[in-house]
């Protein structure tokens, strides 16, 4: 079942997902990304009804994207979650999306952030976070090893720590994974860990 | 023959002009006179009051002064009770942007939606255009301290100096001569009632006919909008030598 969890390290950000579709009991599909690029330096991890999750995280996407053109600025990090945030508390009253959300992002004056969104828009900064079945083993890894400015290579391999306690403990555990990170350089694709080849 | 094409905001006369609006324009040509100036550590707003009768009660606060946010205020010139219905839309969007952002709004932003709302008074509903023009001067993170000028076209531009209302013509030839890069907060303050001095009817400047607002940064990052007590600028109106301390009103 769904795994996202992410963390901060020094100057960077990072975000992993499980890419499984299912429905009941079958997978329909193990290369599903569940993890935005929202803007150059923004990374949208979703964990959820899959429609609400492909349709919430496009329009927010959709919006961030129409602020800057109009505006010729990007929104910072904290701007575009605390607008998440907003769209899913109106919606809340009136029809839910069932979306958990990790917003990851740099801003050049702030550096690396990361934002903790729930489906009934709860807002919280945080430093490492999890949604999803495998947020039980991974927080617990992530309490154990997780420490403030850890390098690239660190992270990766807490990353890789989370997923192999998900695969061995979790009786439903999803076969692949991403991982995505987003620094000065921009929000980008860094590995997939897959244990079946996506066909 | 031109009666036929100014009676109404929303057309065009045949030389491709909008009477009402250049009309609008007129009027605030007439209304107390503003000036703005940006400096390297702030920006500086100074205001001409006009005294109508001496009989007015002056009010305490400002009355050409307005703060729209706690980066953002402006200075008006023009109809106040329209001024005063754009304000109160300017304060609306600035914290419905704070509601939905949780940050300042963007200086440029609200400017572009006040300007939005003017246009509209230009195009649509037969109704007249605002009869006011706005000096924003604010301070935001993208851009650092900026200052803006708007017309009841609905045009906005951005200025190191401007003028607005009587006689902007000639301040704004003055500020062109002597305005410098890098200018600091205090010269701003100088050069700016040096301007008023020579562009404003009445022959001598004294505190009751001016206002003078700043916007600056505090050590601690906060952005300060400060307006100036009359005392105050008493004495800076005396330091920069454009009026001589008077005996009469220290009795």
């Amino acid at each position: 079942m769904e795994c996202v969890f992410g963390l901060v390290g020094d100057g960077f950000a990072l975000i992993a997902a499980d890419t499984s579709a299912v429905h009941s009991i079958l997978v329909h599909k193990s290369n599903e990304d569940k993890i935005m690029i929202l803007d150059s330096h923004k990374l949208l991890g979703a964990s959820g009804e899959a429609g609400d999750r492909v349709q919430f995280t496009e329009y927010i996407q959709k919006n961030v994207h129409l602020y800057q053109f109009r505006n010729g600025i990007p929104l910072t990090t904290a701007a575009a979650a605390n607008f998440t945030r907003g769209e899913l508390a109106i919606a809340l009253r009136k029809s839910p999306y069932f979306v958990n959300i990790l917003l990851a992002g740099y801003d050049k004056d702030i550096g690396p952030s990361l934002y903790y969104i729930d489906y009934i828009a709860t807002l919280h900064k945080i430093e490492k976070g999890a949604f999803g079945y495998g947020s039980y083993f991974s927080l617990s890894m992530m309490d154990r090893h997780y420490h403030s400015g850890m390098s690239l290579e660190e992270a990766v391999d807490l990353a890789d720590k989370c997923i192999m306690e998900i695969r061995s403990r979790l009786v439903v555990a999803p076969p692949n994974f991403v991982i995505k990170i987003v620094d000065k350089d921009g929000a980008r694709e860094y590995a997939w860990r897959e244990s079946i080849s996506a066909a | 023959m031109s009666r036929r094409y100014d009676s109404r905001t929303t057309i065009f006369s045949p030389e491709g002009r909008l009477y009402q609006v250049e009309y609008a324009m007129e009027a605030i040509g007439n209304a107390g006179s503003a000036i703005g100036i940006l400096a390297t550590d702030g920006v500086v707003l100074v205001g001409e009051k006009k005294v109508t009768s001496k009989l007015l009660q002056t009010s305490k606060s400002t009355e050409k002064m307005y703060k729209i946010d706690d980066h953002l205020a402006c200075a008006v010139a023009g109809i106040m009770s329209d001024a005063n219905i754009l304000i109160n839309t300017a304060r609306v969007q600035a914290q419905r942007y704070t509601f939905a952002y949780q940050e300042p709004m963007p200086v440029e932003q609200l400017v572009q939606s006040l300007c939005d709302t003017k246009q509209g008074y230009t195009q649509f509903g037969g109704l007249r255009p605002f009869g006011v023009s706005f000096l924003f001067a604010g301070w935001d993170s993208n851009f650092g301290f900026q200052l803006y000028m708007s017309d009841p076209s609905g045009n906005y531009s951005g200025w190191k100096a401007a003028a607005i209302g009587a006689n902007n013509q000639a301040a704004q030839s003055i500020l062109k001569q002597d305005y410098k890069e890098d200018i600091s907060r205090e010269d701003a303050v100088q050069l700016a009632l040096k301007v008023l001095s020579k562009t404003m009817d009445s022959t001598s400047l004294t505190a009751e006919k001016l206002e003078l607002a700043e916007i600056f940064l505090l050590p601690s990052g906060e952005v300060k909008y400060q307006v100036c007590p009359p005392e105050a600028l008493g004495k800076l109106l005396v330091k920069s030598g454009v009026t001589q301390p008077s005996v009469e009103s220290s009795s």
